[in-house]
């Protein structure tokens, strides 16, 4: 994993939200890589910061975001340098974002397939005739009947819509596509179904996926690596494999402990206590203390950095947990 | 039977649909359902949107009332009567948590004042001070300890864990033996969800209390529940012991739904492609629901509904299972959904 190609390396990077009662310090040294061809899962709870980061990398954070600190860079070209010119190239043809309620977004009064052609237009001088070609091919990407390129978003069912979305997403094939809760909306059969297809259409491409949810069990089935977000913070970056084991980080253990599951021994489960602290004004500590069932008086000390574990597998914790501990 | 808390006797629902200038035709919404809940039991309601568990949560509720059959509680028939007065003692029975813990608190009053006001409308003959006292007890009964932290609160100081115990504490307040919740986690965070659940089941076993449970999630349905009711498409399609239905799901599309939920502790991998198109709720249902998407459908299963089979501890609306014994297992699985574009 480690020699391969990397094309998304985010480091350090600190985001910040101006509030009524001071800066929310919404993303704090982030630091991730994505390889070619990965499939890349980043999870956490509502507020954790995780939307932020996308937006970031998209250069889409408005109004009171700022990006305070840290880079991003693109196949090795920093993204936050990019010019106007450049970011419209690299949004869409090199990086693509599907967002969770993206099915709503479709013009109603506009056929889906000129949506599809425009999306083509606007980055690529081809002639209509051309560009309703590939409109088609890409229906035929996403199985939707290539007939229904005049179709209105209102004649498809909300999964249906979901993948042109996700066609549109993937017409300029680009490096990397962003997935923010792509299938939250959906019942678990079309969101199935809708994973399967981006699976096999990863596989086909060879793109690069960052994959967003608080859904964990649905990123353990698909994802090759997990990153688990904290307030704001990266706790845990490992492979699928480590986190089905329990994951090093208090957090990552609380979290895999708070899923029901369909299989094994009903067993009594338990939430995680307290809430996330305030942003504004965080501990000195590390951000998880109050909650953390395994704290030690040095975890007051100042936030743990991420630290390599090798393997593709870094954590940020003065006491990781081994794989025994339950 | 005389135990049951609940008992739903056939219930139909239709709500009436404009179609063109002049037609109208009507939506079936839940269609011919029948299922009991003793007292003291949760039962679960799975199934995806639109399928009608939430039309019976509402129609328990007394919110709709049915369009054909009956619904008991505690042994008294409770359909057709919408006398004010008949309504309130009604409500002193059944009482809801809502989805959203946002949405469902007013965001003027205090928290205190939300649940106290429950009380009061109920318990008219109790003093402020009993009242106080009472709004003290339940938001110790729901966690929400020391009681004197929250009381003064608005529900936008609370997280949304907080705010849920608020609307649980509000619908215990009348002492109500029936609690309908109808996806009261699925607004939260894992980790605060599952301790609603758990203080749902502590209520549970600690007050008796019997619940209708209504969930998208098959997993939490199999934490919550002993047993369970699949819906599709406003019919109950499979109904039995959790355990006994995750196990070995015998309708396809128990079948479909189970091995569509993200599990990565599962050990075999399915290559499904399920079409999602929601099924036609107006048609004339002299058919099976499932029928347009199942792998098995027979021309029968086109033209006649199937009834309800028991083998065991189970029903379930399949012709499939129409000659089965008790002991039989599933006549299938998921291997009719291999590769399949429906």
């Amino acid at each position: 994993m480690e020699n391969r190609e990397i094309v998304l390396s985010v480091k350090d990077l600190n985001v910040r939200y101006t509030a009524d009662r001071g800066e929310v310090q919404a993303v704090t040294n982030v630091s991730f890589d994505i390889h070619k061809g990965e499939f890349f899962g980043l999870a956490g709870e509502s507020g954790c910061g995780k939307s932020t980061v996308a937006f970031s990398i998209m250069q889409l954070l408005k109004g009171a975001a700022r990006i305070a600190g840290g880079s991003i860079q693109f196949n090795g070209r920093n993204v936050l340098a990019f010019t106007k010119e450049e970011l419209r190239t690299f949004r869409w043809e090199k990086s693509s974002m599907v967002l969770q309620s993206a099915m709503n977004n479709l013009n109603p009064v506009v056929t889906i397939g000129s949506q599809l052609m425009d999306a083509i237009l606007a980055h690529e001088a081809l002639p209509r005739r051309a560009a309703q070609e590939r409109a088609r091919e890409l229906l035929k990407l996403v199985n939707i009947d290539p007939a229904r390129i005049k179709a209105y978003p209102h004649e498809l069912s909300g999964g249906m819509r979901q993948r042109v979305v996700i066609a549109m997403a993937l017409a300029l094939r680009p490096d990397l596509v962003i997935f923010d809760e792509p299938t939250t909306a959906l019942d678990v059969v079309v969101q199935y179904n809708i994973i399967r297809r981006i699976q096999e259409l990863k596989r086909r491409m060879g793109f690069s996926v960052l994959f967003i949810t608080h859904d964990l069990p649905l990123m353990l089935e698909m994802c090759d690596r997990i990153a688990i977000m904290y307030a704001g913070r990266m706790a845990e970056i490992a492979p699928v494999e480590r986190l089905l084991e329990g994951g090093a980080h208090p957090y990552t253990r609380g979290l895999l402990q708070a899923f029901p599951s369909l299989v094994g021994p009903r067993k009594e489960l338990r939430g995680i206590p307290g809430s996330v602290p305030d942003l504004i004004t965080p501990p000195a500590g590390c951000l998880f203390y109050e909650r953390c069932a395994h704290r030690q008086e040095d975890c007051l000390l100042a936030p743990p950095a991420l630290e390599d574990l090798g393997g593709g597998h870094s954590c940020a914790c003065r006491h990781m947990l081994s794989k025994e501990v339950g | 039977m005389e135990n049951a808390a609940v008992k739903f006797d056939h219930v139909k629902k239709y709500f009436g649909k404009r179609q063109g200038l002049f037609g109208k035709t009507s939506l079936k919404a839940v269609d011919d359902v029948s299922f009991e809940i003793q007292k003291g039991e949760i039962l679960a309601v799975v199934g995806e949107s639109g399928c009608g568990k939430s039309t019976m949560a509402k129609m328990l509720c007394k919110v709709y009332e049915p369009t054909e059959g009956s619904i008991y509680v505690n042994g008294m028939d409770v359909t057709g009567h919408t006398k004010k007065k008949e309504v309130k003692r009604f409500r002193k029975e059944v009482q809801m948590i809502f989805q959203d813990p946002f949405g469902s608190l007013n965001p003027a009053h205090k928290v205190s004042h939300i649940v106290g006001r429950a009380v009061e409308l109920h318990y008219p003959e109790l003093t402020r001070a009993q009242v106080r006292e009472r709004v003290v007890e339940l938001f110790e009964t729901v966690g929400l300890t020391p009681a004197a932290d929250f009381m003064e609160k608005h529900p936008n100081q609370l997280s949304g864990g907080q705010r849920q115990r608020i609307v649980i504490a509000r619908a215990l307040a009348v002492k109500p033996s029936i609690l309908v919740a109808d996806e009261p986690t699925s607004m939260l965070d894992v980790s605060i969800g599952i301790d609603i659940m758990n203080l749902m089941i502590d209520l549970q076993k600690k007050e008796g209390l019997t619940y209708l449970y209504i969930t998208h999630n098959l997993a939490s349905a199999r934490y919550m529940a002993d047993r369970m009711v699949v819906m599709y498409a406003g019919s109950c399609v499979e109904q039995g012991s959790t355990d006994g239905i995750i196990e070995s799901p015998l309708h396809p599309y128990t079948v479909l739904l189970l091995s569509s939920t993200p599990e990565p502790f599962r050990e075999e991998k399915l290559e499904i492609h399920a079409a999602e198109d929601l099924p036609d709720l107006t048609g004339d249902m002299n058919q099976c629901p499932f029928s347009g998407r199942c792998p098995r459908a027979s021309d029968r299963c086109r033209r006649e509904k199937p009834g309800t089979y028991i083998i065991g501890d189970r029903q379930v609306k399949c012709f499939l299972y129409e000659h089965a014994k008790e002991g039989d297992g599933p006549l299938v699985d998921v291997s009719i959904y291999q590769g399949k574009e429906l």
